[in-house]
């Protein structure tokens, strides 16, 4: 497993993290306001192991988090989106989750032990993401609007995965494979999206202690 | 000089951030201490990488045990069943539900769903899923259709 894939990994959980907590406060039911805080809380936790582990025990994983300019980022595409709608949001999220369980089930057979433990460190915990997004797929799933949604999504969600990957996706989604919107390019989403992320980080003094 | 017993014994007696009737020992996060030429290591597994209490736990240890290093483990080698008997015991008497025990593959929303969850005020299992999701990442919602109570169950993981 190389850094840069790695990255991507802590860099989607970051952001979709970020992207999830929005709803915080404002879902359309109560139970989603939790659910999606948790979820939340949850994605930035993995994150930040992620950081922890590529930075090193002398690193420092907030740098690596904040430090970095918009471009610089690994992550996809999709997890940038700013969604303000149901439909698209659940779409995202159980396209999100179908492909990150193909991603993490890989990563626990990897040589580094190290990686390996963290990845199942953090697939025990997406297991019940996993739960909420099929709870409302399945409750979704024959909804025009939510099919529409998902169709609009689905290159996105194929440049989660590297190629390798991409045919379970397909096989698991049921959609046919189509051009990826790729990793390593961004949409115009994202720069605004961290400058509210990394605004407390940049305006903070230097050697400030939290 | 310091013993490994006594080691064990002063976080036995650090509570856990959010649920105070429980130690770190009953949690079971504790995976191992070791004393060699004066030198305490800790190692600490967390229970959610997500969990703002880590940060809390590692302080509260550093300063229980001073000089003591606290190594962060972060893989799967903490699950809810390391949570000790009488961890669970204390769990339910505060009116948390204690965590099922873990199988071989990933729990399935079918079976937090399935009528086997104990209320912990009445003990009935007329209980149904309200929230995969709860007030921390670690606990689902749940209520007891018997005693009409919510209640919070302990996820498995």
């Amino acid at each position: 497993m190389n850094e840069q894939a790695l990255l991507g990994l802590a860099d989607d959980e970051l952001v979709l993290g970020w992207r999830d907590s929005e709803w915080t406060g404002i879902a359309p039911l109560l139970e989603e306001d939790v659910a999606f805080s948790s979820i939340a809380q949850n994605e930035i936790g993995h994150a930040r192991a992620v950081y922890e582990l590529l930075a090193g025990p002398a690193g420092d994983a907030d740098a690596l988090a904040f430090d970095r300019k918009p471009e610089e980022y690994r992550c996809a595409p999709l997890v940038e989106l700013h969604l303000l709608e149901w439909a698209h949001t659940i779409a995202r999220r159980w396209l999100y989750e179908v492909a990150d369980e193909i991603r993490i089930t890989a990563l626990k057979e990897n040589a580094d032990p190290a990686v390996a433990g963290l990845a199942a460190k953090i697939d025990r915990e997406e297991a019940y993401h996993r739960m909420h997004a099929e709870m409302w797929h399945d409750r979704l799933r024959d909804e025009p609007r939510f099919r529409k949604a998902v169709e609009e999504l689905w290159p996105y969600a194929l440049g989660l995965l590297p190629t390798e990957l991409r045919g379970e996706l397909v096989a698991r989604v049921g959609l046919a494979e189509v051009d990826a919107i790729e990793r390593g390019t961004h949409t115009d989403e994202l720069a605004p999206m961290w400058e509210e992320m990394t605004m407390v980080r940049r305006s903070a003094p230097a050697g400030s202690q939290w | 000089m310091v013993g490994e017993g006594q080691v064990w014994e002063a976080l036995a007696e650090i509570p856990d951030p959010e649920i105070p009737v429980v130690s770190l020992v009953d949690l079971g996060v504790i995976r191992s201490v070791d004393v060699s030429n004066g030198h305490v290591r800790i190692e600490f597994t967390p229970t959610f990488l997500g969990c703002p209490a880590l940060e809390v736990m590692k302080r509260a240890m550093e300063e229980k045990v001073p000089g003591a290093e606290v190594q962060v483990i972060q893989d799967d080698s903490w699950s809810t069943d390391k949570i000790t008997p009488a961890g669970r015991e204390k769990l339910r008497a505060a009116g948390f539900a204690p965590p099922a025990p873990r199988e071989a593959s990933a729990p399935k929303l079918v079976q937090l769903q399935a009528n086997v969850f104990r209320c912990p005020y009445c003990g009935s299992t007329d209980t149904r899923l309200e929230n995969i999701f709860g007030p921390t990442p670690c606990r689902s919602l749940r209520y007891c259709e018997s005693c009409r109570q919510p209640f919070e169950q302990f996820k498995t993981i």
